[in-house]
């Protein structure tokens, strides 16, 4: 996603994007990033939490206007109560044949 | 800024070693390479956000309830990368079908979590925001850096010009 920021802010319009990825966004680098060091899927905060999403999209409504550095990444406050790591679904059925043809 | 912050007392996923191994797993032919920059363009926002037109744009896999695009029929499926799901759809209508997301921490039952549409509307209502693009954007992972770059960003761009968005936001999943 940082690679659609930065060709369509090359063009003309600027973007912010919202990662839980840090150091995917440091090395792709987009034009605007907010970070919520938060699981993936919680980008603008938990489930339910109302106050948080809306702050957050403040966050980053104010990077959109304030942000004068190409690159920079703003750190959101957010602490994850508990904690996360990388533990997606395991491979599909379609997956596991297409390794095994390998 | 632009290098990880050395807060230990915050420390967060190295996903990039991780997302490696995960591809492989699903069949992926080679590791992702990701991209790595050394500076990034900018353009500034030309007018206040008061007056502005926003879009959200997500890799989450977003669908909507009971829309043909995103069952699974290949007669019915959205085709191409890129697709669009309406402003005005509730968010009580949305869901994600990706399943690359900690499982075990958090769920992606609340899509106001990635996708807040709720929320620009009520940024909308108070003022704070011009107006929401007529349509927001889906986009699947390519896992290629030229299909991402040469095929689906250039789609983003040409469905933002034609929808009049002054400001994107872009959120990963």
């Amino acid at each position: 996603m940082g690679l659609v920021c930065r060709v369509v802010e090359e063009a003309g319009v600027p973007t912010v994007c919202v990662s839980t990825g840090r150091d995917i966004t440091a090395l792709v680098r987009p034009p605007r990033s907010y970070f919520v060091n938060a699981p993936m899927g919680n980008n603008f905060g938990a489930a339910g939490d109302v106050a948080t999403q809306s702050r957050i999209l403040r966050a980053v409504l104010a990077l959109a206007v304030e942000a004068r550095d190409p690159g920079l990444i703003l750190d959101d406050v957010l602490q994850w109560p508990a904690p996360f790591a990388f533990n997606p679904a395991p491979a599909t059925p379609e997956a596991i044949a297409k390794q095994l043809r390998k | 800024m632009t290098e990880p912050a050395p807060d230990a007392a915050r420390p967060y996923v190295r996903y990039i070693d991780k997302t490696r191994a995960y591809y492989l797993s699903q069949g992926y032919e080679k590791p992702y390479a990701w991209a790595n920059n050394a500076s990034a363009p900018f353009t500034p926002l030309s007018k206040p956000l008061s007056a502005s037109t926003v879009t959200l744009i997500s890799t989450s896999e977003i669908a909507i309830k009971g829309d043909p695009r995103f069952d699974d029929d290949p007669e019915t499926r959205a085709k191409g990368n890129v697709y669009d799901v309406p402003s005005a759809t509730p968010a009580a209508m949305l869901y994600s079908r990706t399943q690359s997301y900690d499982r075990y921490a958090t769920t992606l039952d609340d899509p106001n979590a990635y996708f807040p549409l709720d929320r620009l509307h009520e940024a909308v209502a108070r003022g704070r925001l011009g107006k929401i693009a007529g349509n927001c954007l889906g986009v699947y992972n390519a896992y290629s850096q030229r299909k991402t770059v040469e095929r689906d960003a250039p789609e983003v761009l040409g469905q933002c010009r034609a929808m009049g968005v002054d400001v994107a936001i872009l959120v990963p999943v």
